[in-house]
């Protein structure tokens, strides 16, 4: 059985500028680190997703800061308009608006970053693994993940939805997790094959080094920038996933999150009576997914000198380039 | 022929998975929550529909789980899903499915095509530009609209153009007090109704192509051979479509395919939102009347439809391209 004919079934991005011949890994991986940082500074996407990222981040560490009011207190008079008190008004529940945009933020970066963590763990375990450990063990790897990655996910998703009941965030964590590995576990998994018979793996084992030893200190800090992208794509996916099933009623009503707003929202004729209530959650939404964009489109950019805007000359890229297939960041999940 | 035959294999092993999941799932579940909601209908189902249900979900049966699966995988190849329980009661569930499939294909169908066309024509015509107005605006922007969810899309359109400026119907895919008839008004009226949903659908899924095209493009616009074309003096149009285009395509062509599993996922909530009847509609209809029989049928309904399109695409890929046949 082998893989279908993906896009990036063509070398992935040489996200990993040359070889890194260093012996000991974790220095190459600090630097990778340092790299990066480098990067968001100098690249104005980069930067703005970081400036967006973080903070959404202190939003959803210090909620009480800037809302006051208990996000599910349904004890407000009903569809205020804007004011100095509510400043995005109130709900047809009475509930204050402001307060659950920024209390729902919480859920959602959870939920963001145990996907994102999580997925990646998995697409790095199944992927380096599968390219390492070569023979069988690949083929019956790569078949498990090609067969996840063309089931549609999202339907999938519902159907476990449904089955579950109102799921939680942890919940919603793990069924996301457990689902959606797959892209990011090929794209480790070409980058991982393309190290192969490098000289520095020959030499970790003619030294004699064990298996994990080499996967954790070789292989993986060489990949420390796709790991970076796979941990990007994957948040995004769980935001607009998640976001999506919330909508529909599968995530747990009680949650206060922008997905949940959406759904009590269209429940309460909250067109006719209340568009900042679709508004101002669905624009968060946005900004989040937008925030990861822009920092994985920015290090596609990084990792593929040809896709940079040109600043002077019109015309073709001046030299040959590894083919940069798009990540699947460009695509839309179903949300 | 043996790269077709190991896609094909790969094909029916999907097929499999899918198909036993959708075995495993409500058993994996604490309790089983088709147990019960089966249970309240018993009384009205016919005896038949009845034992399909048992095989389906291992409701109030004694029968071991290996024959339970082996007549499920037979019902499922004669298309005998049972009956829905609470959408339409009683009715055949492959039924209900039949009667929303046209509204998915036709909506979802043409926007897909369209949005694949327009886009793959700007990617192209934006990479060979480089650095002009086009090139520069697309990425940035498509960047943001990718982020954008449907369905939220599609309730801020509904905002602007059916509630505020009362423009464009939202509600159902055809006024229904009209009968369905093929007569100018009526399909005039089905086209009107498909506006909002389409562009939604269109907006949100053109950037993919832009991008994914503008980049190939770039890639494929550095070879040899391009360069050769140039040299030759050929007038540029030529360049960019008979040489550079058509082998950038390519990689586009599984992509296509590989995102009609998104795009029917995201149709399934653009659908929701304005309450077009089709597939995606229906399926969130089961999950909320908890009709597990039609929900399944329809998971699997769309796998299926994924499953193929990979295949054709596939297939097309290979005879296209010659080097990816030899591949692994």
């Amino acid at each position: 059985m082998d893989a279908p004919l993906l896009p990036d079934a063509a070398p992935v991005p040489a996200s990993v500028p040359g070889p890194a011949p260093a012996p000991g890994g974790g220095i190459t991986g600090a630097r990778a680190l340092r790299r990066m940082g480098r990067a968001i500074t100098a690249n104005r996407k980069a930067t703005a997703g970081t400036a967006l990222l973080a903070l959404f981040c202190l939003v959803a560490a210090f909620p009480q800061v800037i809302a006051r009011d208990n996000p599910n207190a349904e004890i407000y008079p009903r569809l205020l308009g804007i004011s100095a008190r509510h400043l995005l008004g109130t709900t047809a529940l009475g509930q204050d608006m402001w307060a659950q945009v920024v209390w729902g933020t919480r859920p959602v970066l959870l939920i963001a970053f145990g996907v994102g963590l999580g997925a990646t763990g998995v697409a790095v375990l199944i992927g380096v693994a599968a390219a390492y450990l070569g023979g069988a063990w690949d083929s019956v790897l790569n078949v498990i993940t090609d067969v996840l990655l063309v089931i549609p996910l999202f339907p999938l998703l519902i159907v476990i939805g449904s089955y579950l009941h109102g799921a939680g965030t942890g919940v919603m964590i793990a069924v996301i997790t457990l689902t959606g590995w797959s892209y990011t576990a090929r794209q480790l998994r070409a980058q991982a094959l393309s190290l192969r018979g490098r000289d520095f793996l020959e030499a970790a084992r003619v030294r004699g080094e064990r298996g994990l030893y080499v996967i954790a200190v070789e292989i993986i800090p060489t990949m420390t920038s796709l790991i970076v992208a796979s941990f990007l794509t994957n948040a995004l996916y769980a935001v607009l996933f998640s976001s999506g099933l919330q909508f529909i009623g599968l995530g747990d009503p009680s949650v206060v999150s922008w997905g949940t707003m959406l759904y009590w929202a269209e429940n309460n004729e909250a067109f006719q009576v209340a568009p900042l209530w679709i508004i101002a959650p669905g624009l968060c939404i946005v900004a989040l997914g937008a925030a990861f964009a822009l920092i994985n489109y920015a290090f596609d950019e990084i990792g593929n000198p040809a896709l940079r805007p040109l600043l002077r000359r019109a015309g073709r890229p001046a030299s040959r380039r590894i083919a940069g297939t798009a990540r699947r960041a460009d695509a839309q999940p179903a949300s | 022929m043996r790269f077709v035959l190991r896609r094909v294999g790969f094909f029916v092993l999907t097929l499999w998975v899918a198909l036993t999941l959708n075995f495993l799932l409500p058993r994996m579940m604490p309790g089983n929550p088709a147990l019960a909601i089966i249970g309240r209908f018993k009384g009205g189902i016919s005896p038949q529909a009845v034992k399909v249900l048992q095989d389906q979900f291992g409701v109030g049966t004694r029968q071991n789980p290996v024959a339970q699966y082996l007549a499920y995988l037979r019902n499922v190849a004669t298309f005998n899903f049972g009956p829905s329980l609470t959408t339409m009661p009683g009715e055949p569930v492959s039924q209900v499915v039949l009667h929303a499939l046209p509204w998915t294909l036709g909506l979802v169908g043409v926007t897909t095509i369209l949005a694949f066309a327009l886009g793959t024509g700007i990617g192209i015509v934006g990479a060979w530009r480089r650095g002009g107005l086009l090139d520069s605006l697309m990425p940035p922007v498509f960047v943001i609209l990718s982020v954008v969810p449907y369905f939220w899309l599609g309730l801020v359109l509904i905002l602007i153009f059916g509630v505020k400026l009362h423009l464009l119907p939202y509600f159902f895919s055809y006024d229904y007090t009209l009968t369905p008839s093929l007569s100018p008004a009526f399909i005039g009226n089905v086209l009107e109704h498909a506006i909002l949903p389409g562009f939604t659908l269109l907006i949100t899924t053109i950037g993919t192509w832009i991008l994914t095209m503008r980049n190939n493009m770039i890639t494929t616009l550095a070879e040899d051979y391009v360069r050769m074309a140039r040299a030759k003096g050929l007038p540029g149009h030529r360049v960019m479509l008979d040489y550079a285009a058509r082998n950038a395509i390519l990689p586009n062509l599984t992509g296509f395919a590989m995102s009609l599993g998104f795009v029917l996922g995201g149709a399934i909530l653009i659908e929701e939102v304005f309450n077009y009847q089709g597939v995606g509609w229906l399926l969130l209809q089961a999950v909320n009347n908890e009709d597990y029989p039609l929900m399944q049928a329809l998971f699997l309904l769309i796998t299926v439809a994924v499953l193929v399109a990979i295949l054709v695409a596939d297939v097309a890929t290979a005879m296209l391209d010659p080097r990816t046949r030899g591949a692994r």
